[in-house]
């Protein structure tokens, strides 16, 4: 019997060659623990010099070889190919985002927007490195710990119907990130964050749709945080209505 | 040409703590960041165990610089371990302050853990993820300087060095395919470790040893590379690595008879509870080595990947597990099918970390004037013969904040660099690039092969243990190497991200660090922490007590030697 094949049908896109993106077709060998992002490396190394993508840690935490497999966004080194088997892989660049070449993407606009949430702990008066640490309970950590998990791979914003519509949306991974600063017990920052996560490009574009935390590899929830920063606002304004004398 | 008043190679751990060292000192210098990745991809993300720092009452710097020292071999530079263990406090808490978010204990202060060769509890750690956080908090700190600029996804291909000082580098900018000038008083190499010259390690494809070959063919020397660190506990096939946090907490390695083989060796005598520097909390250079042992006794387990070993957390029970070795767990289900809670875990030893690097003063600088280094990719040196487990984040605190507070005062004192002369050298490095990658017709050779005959050979000629005969043999295939690699065959010719172009200027580095590495091994006839020769197998201070420096000729590597810096920790036997 043949050893067993597989088939990946790869997005190509060489500016300055291709007038639009086509696709490839590659038949490699089947191993039953390879992940996609193996079967690109041996395309890579055998078949293709040619083909462009990003990777680096392969063991899920670098986040960078985040692609659409089979149109769902993925980490690559995390999607086994034996979860495909018998069929055709189709492995495209993340949605949403404009193609650099072949599965690269520009994530440009996803930095500037990180730094819009100012992901810095923020204090009033800084306190000497020299008097120790701040005290954080354990229950405190894990009021916000949940959102430092964030590996920024951009697979929440290739699975956001909003940020496919409105680009200028700051999107899942840095609103849980804003939001992450905000609930931690050192940070003092939450008013300097205030008119970017609740703008106009904040957390109301969104409409809890919650593909975000379907796809997110580490369990980040950014659809919690998106809709916990709704209702952290809503009570603020509630609160300046009720208590007009400054008690916020 | 992009002017700057220092510019930093790598936006790991090291090159961030440097950047915003010296941002901090004046609002007025203007400080770049270049990397081939974006910083938060940088291979610090993948640390897992933890930070060494003495926090606690129970513990005092000199047991830390002991430990570091004794761990070392007694080949670490014990002034610069006194400086390490002085500094590292302070580097933690300022981590802390800066957001990072560590384990608590119940009454808010960050806690500590046990780790390899420690004497005390002295590691902190966030989870099992040490250095993402540690990664994530100093990048998303570094945010908030407006004089910190980056160029994100610049390949670094060559030093500028003008009347005898570093003016700069020269880049591919990955977008563009163009060469650019990024030019600074003043250059620091944050550029991690290379132990993608190996075939199976924990490390990520990025750590192909860029700076260290590049200070190499400027003229500085690459100090103690044949030091190499095998992680006792990385899983079959991938190499991913599971922390020793995971025999910290209290995890057993077993042989295929279920016995704690580490007794044997004397690390005993097993306990329940872990013990500090004994049985699993031994340091890795030993536990690999155990390994070995075990598998030339035939009591390892052989599977689809080879030997291994059972890492055995089962006796920790879900919650700790779950609390402390989180991403152990997930790595473990996800790579090996394996869940701890109710299964061991597969480990073998796998290529982790290179003690050796770039040879660096104190205060990181190198003797090219205006060249400095920090982390892996220098040599201090506070590591020696063997580092200890959670010692690397901590060095790349310490000595990333001193090379960047040395980078600003040097580069105080000097004019801005002489943008004509470095004009030239630029175009002199273009017909470079473009003679041997960027637009060479021909060749045959590809890059896979030749990387995977490196690698091959490497381990074959400089793993766990060595010898004259198989070294040698080493040595004289990575020069073959070197000649087959002038006839690569480069098929992309897109100047957009062209990865191509970039592996195959990855592997001219790595094969410039692996002749370093098997050379400086072949000359080192004893056998001291990572370095291990059947034929010598005692150590040999009357000799070998000094460091080993490579210097790059056209026939290979030159190897010399430089003393050791000795003040109050005399030389024992190195026993546990």
């Amino acid at each position: 019997m043949a050893d067993p094949t597989v088939t990946l049908n790869v997005t190509r896109y060489r500016p300055g060659q291709d007038q639009a993106p086509t696709s490839q077709r590659y038949t490699i060998p089947y191993k039953t623990d390879w992940v996609v992002l193996d079967a690109l490396n041996y395309i890579k190394d055998q078949m293709d010099g040619t083909l462009s993508y990003r990777w680096s840690c392969r063991m899920g935490v670098c986040g960078s070889c985040g692609m659409m497999v089979n149109g769902v966004p993925k980490l690559t080194c995390a999607a086994f190919l034996r979860d495909y088997h018998d069929q055709e892989i189709r492995v495209e660049p993340l949605m949403n985002f404009p193609v650099i070449r072949d599965l690269v993407i520009d994530l440009s606009d996803f930095m500037d927007k990180l730094k819009s949430v100012k992901p810095w702990i923020i204090r009033k008066t800084e306190k000497p490195v020299s008097e120790g640490e701040y005290l954080q309970s354990p229950a405190e950590l894990e009021s916000y710990k949940q959102f430092t998990q964030c590996i920024n791979c951009m697979l929440c914003y290739a699975a956001c119907p909003v940020y496919g519509l409105e680009p200028d949306f700051i999107g899942p991974a840095a609103i849980a990130l804003g939001y992450r600063y905000n609930m931690d017990s050192r940070d003092e920052g939450k008013d300097s964050r205030k008119d970017i996560l609740t703008g106009h490009d904040g957390v109301w574009q969104c409409t809890f749709v919650g593909e975000c935390s379907e796809v997110c590899p580490k369990h980040v929830d950014p659809a919690a945080a998106i809709q916990r920063t709704k209702v952290d606002a809503a009570k603020d304004w509630f609160k300046s209505y009720l208590l007009p004398w400054g008690q916020k | 040409m992009n002017t700057h008043d220092i510019v930093i190679v790598g936006g790991g751990g090291a090159g961030l703590r440097a950047a915003i060292a010296a941002a901090e000192t004046s609002k007025q210098l203007s400080i770049a960041i270049v990397s081939k990745v974006y910083p938060m991809r940088s291979h610090t993300v993948s640390a897992e165990g933890g930070t060494a720092a003495v926090l606690r009452e129970f513990d005092n710097l000199d047991l830390h610089a002991k430990d570091t020292i004794f761990g070392a071999d007694f080949l670490a530079d014990q002034d610069a371990v006194e400086a390490f263990v002085n500094e590292a406090p302070r580097e933690v808490i300022q981590l802390e302050h800066w957001g990072c978010p560590w384990s608590r204990d119940p009454d808010g202060r960050v806690s500590v853990r046990s780790f390899g060769g420690m004497t005390v509890d002295r590691t902190l750690f966030a989870a099992d993820k040490t250095g993402f956080h540690l990664l994530h908090a100093l990048f998303q700190t570094s945010l908030k300087y407006d004089n910190i600029v980056r160029y994100d996804e610049c390949f670094l291909t060559s030093l500028l060095v003008d009347d005898g000082k570093v003016r700069g580098v020269t880049t591919i900018n990955l977008y563009t395919g163009q060469v650019e000038v990024i030019a600074g008083k003043s250059v620091i190499l944050c550029t991690g470790g290379g132990g993608r010259v190996f075939p199976f390690t924990t490390n990520a494809a990025i750590n192909t040893g860029d700076g260290m070959a590049l200070a190499y063919r400027a003229g500085v020397a690459l100090k103690d590379m044949e030091f190499v660190q095998y992680h006792p506990t990385g899983l079959p096939g991938t190499g991913i690595l599971i922390t020793e946090a995971s025999r910290g907490e209290g995890g057993w390695l077993k042989n295929k008879d279920g016995y704690r083989y580490l007794q044997d060796y004397g690390l005993g005598p097993p306990t329940d509870t872990p013990t500090h520097r004994k049985m699993e909390l031994g340091p890795r250079d030993i536990l690999s080595r155990c390994h070995m042992q075990e598998l030339a006794k035939g009591r390892t387990f052989e599977g689809p990947y080879g030997h291994y070993v059972h890492l055995d957390l089962r006796h920790l029970g879900e919650e700790m597990i779950d609390k402390k070795l989180p991403f152990v767990r997930e790595l473990a289900r996800k790579y090996v099918g394996i869940d701890p809670v109710y299964e061991p875990i597969p480990v073998r030893p796998v290529a982790h970390y290179m003690m050796g690097g770039i040879s660096t003063d104190i205060n990181a600088r190198t003797i090219l004037e205006g060249l400095y280094a920090a982390g892996e990719t220098a040599c201090v040196s506070i590591n020696g013969a063997n580092r200890l487990g959670s010692n690397s984040l901590t060095e790349i605190l310490v000595f990333g904040a001193r090379a960047g507070r040395s980078a600003v005062e040097y580069s105080t004192t000097q004019s801005a660099p002489k943008t004509s002369a470095l004009a030239a050298l630029a175009d002199d490095e273009q017909k470079r690039l473009d003679r041997q990658f960027l637009k060479k017709d021909g060749g045959r050779e590809k890059i896979a092969t030749i990387r995977q005959d490196m690698q091959k050979s490497l381990e074959e000629g400089a793993g766990i243990y060595r010898d004259e005969q198989n070294m040698q043999k080493t040595c004289n295939t990575l020069r073959t190497l070197r000649e087959r690699f002038k006839d690569i065959k480069i098929e992309d010719r897109n100047s957009t991200f062209n990865t191509e172009v970039m592996n195959a200027l990855e592997l001219d580095f790595m094969l410039d660090v692996a002749e370093a590495i098997a050379n400086s091994a072949l000359k080192r006839k004893e056998s001291r922490g990572s370095h291990t020769r059947t034929d010598f197998p005692k150590r040999d201070d009357e000799n070998f007590l000094k460091h080993s420096v490579a210097y790059q000729t056209p026939d290979g590597p030159r190897i010399e030697y430089s003393p050791v810096k000795i003040t109050r920790w005399q030389p024992e036997e190195r026993k546990y």
